[in-house]
């Protein structure tokens, strides 16, 4: 179905917006490391649900802003949001009908890439020596995609998108 | 496809520094969100302050106006010692380095990322912050600022793991290299050999070598020495002096890096700072 409504893309752009800010989020202390990707996983949601209208063009906007907001390389996040959110795109239609646990499986494979191409870039710059709780967000947003998931789903139905 | 090959190019692009532009005029969409993020700490604060009794506020007014009586009668001193020293190092035909310039910046409650030391303030290129400039708090040197957008500005603290501060023993001039060691309370100076004249509560403060720091700034205190006895080097941790993760308010400092003759003029810049610390 072709969503048509200016509001509601709007209200897309404002999830992804209210991610960022969950992204940069001051947590206690040590737990800064749990801080899941919280773009990227919005941008996979919408990139399921509604593939026609949030694309790689999107996510590549995002991921720029998101390097800016937190200071990385200019386009790591970019590279790396495009790349997962291409794969989503190709995939969308299985991936739907997939139940729950499986979705999640696949959540956690694109979590994990995107922090792979992060390492990978990371250390194209200088070698870096990386503590294993570097990994700890790739767990952590898979355990919160059910309520990521829960979440937009009641904003898309709400306003009926798509 | 094209995206891909635009990031590569952007990833591999930006070794050079010709990308600030459009970081700066991305980062004007993004920052409002920075602000957003730091309001509930901001709106908790000033609800404390409002909700906080009448006896605990008379009580701080007369404490910090005790400070300040210690602190201006310390200053009327040092007025003088100044001006002594510059007499002499005109005796001595020297240069001598002009007093510094601050500027007040709060910090914002925000976490850009995780094994960083780097902190957001409120102050950025519009408050002529560049980067580079020193950081300092009431009580030592905090950092850097690494790199200035137009309303806010990241600051590298010294116990980052990337940041090497060149520093010296105030007890002796001995002359090191303090290196953040990735944990908040703690540096590390790798370069020390075995038999180094430094002790547990050594003062360590910035030895204006580099450039980038002005001298004689308090670091951090030694608090421990071991000599390694088939190492060439010793393993000596200091304490930061500044309050890294419990400040709120920092200063960035203009200093000019190379020392001015005796006799000069303010430059524009240098005015310009004057204007904005009065701000």
């Amino acid at each position: 179905m072709q969503l048509n409504n200016y509001a509601g893309f709007f209200r897309v752009i404002l999830t992804l917006v209210f991610a960022m800010c969950l992204r940069i989020a001051p947590w206690p202390g040590e737990m800064a490391a749990f801080n899941p990707d919280w773009v990227l996983l919005v941008l996979i949601y919408w990139s399921l649900a509604i593939p026609d209208r949030v694309g790689i063009f999107h996510a590549w906007i995002f991921g720029l802003l998101t390097d800016v907001l937190t200071g990385r390389l200019l386009g790591q996040y970019a590279l790396a949001y495009s790349l997962v959110i291409y794969i989503c795109i190709k995939l969308h239609k299985r991936l739907r009908r997939f139940p729950m646990l499986q979705q999640g499986l696949f959540v956690f494979f694109c979590l994990l890439l995107s922090q792979l191409l992060l390492f990978f870039i990371k250390n194209l710059q200088h070698p870096a020596q990386l503590h294993a709780s570097f990994w700890l967000p790739v767990f952590t947003g898979t355990l919160c995609w059910p309520l990521v998931y829960g979440v937009l789903r009641f904003v898309r139905l709400s306003r009926r998108l798509s | 496809m094209a995206v891909l090959a635009s990031t590569a190019l952007l990833a591999t692009e930006h070794r050079s520094p010709e990308l600030n532009t459009l970081r700066a005029t991305l980062s004007v969409l993004v920052d409002p969100l920075k602000y957003l993020v730091d309001m509930p700490a901001t709106l908790a604060e000033q609800a404390a302050e409002s909700v906080s009794s009448y006896r605990t506020l008379k009580m701080e007014n007369e404490r910090l106006r005790e400070e300040q009586l210690a602190h201006q009668a310390r200053l009327l001193k040092f007025a003088a010692l100044e001006k002594e020293n510059i007499r002499l190092r005109a005796l001595l035909e020297n240069s001598f380095k002009l007093g510094e310039q601050v500027l007040v910046a709060e910090l914002l409650s925000v976490n850009m990322a995780p094994y960083e030391h780097i902190v957001i303030v409120n102050k950025g290129t519009r408050f002529g912050v560049h980067p580079q400039q020193p950081v300092l708090d009431a009580n030592g040197v905090v950092g850097q600022v690494f790199r200035a957008l137009p309303f806010t500005s990241e600051i590298m603290l010294i116990t980052d793991p990337n940041h090497a501060i060149p520093v010296q023993v105030n007890r002796n001039g001995l002359l090191t290299i303090a290196v953040g060691s990735g944990q908040i309370n703690r540096l590390v100076l790798p370069y020390l050999p075995s038999n180094a004249d430094i002790r547990p509560g050594d003062l360590l403060i910035t030895s204006g070598l580099g450039g980038t720091f002005p001298q004689g700034y308090p670091v951090a205190v030694v608090d421990e020495f071991t000599s390694q006895p088939n190492k060439a080097f010793a393993s000596i941790t200091a304490t930061p002096k500044a309050l890294l993760d419990r400040n709120r308010e920092l200063m960035i400092v203009w200093s000019k890096s190379t020392p001015v003759p005796l006799i000069s003029r303010p430059t524009a810049s240098e005015a310009e700072a004057k204007t904005n610390a009065a701000e």
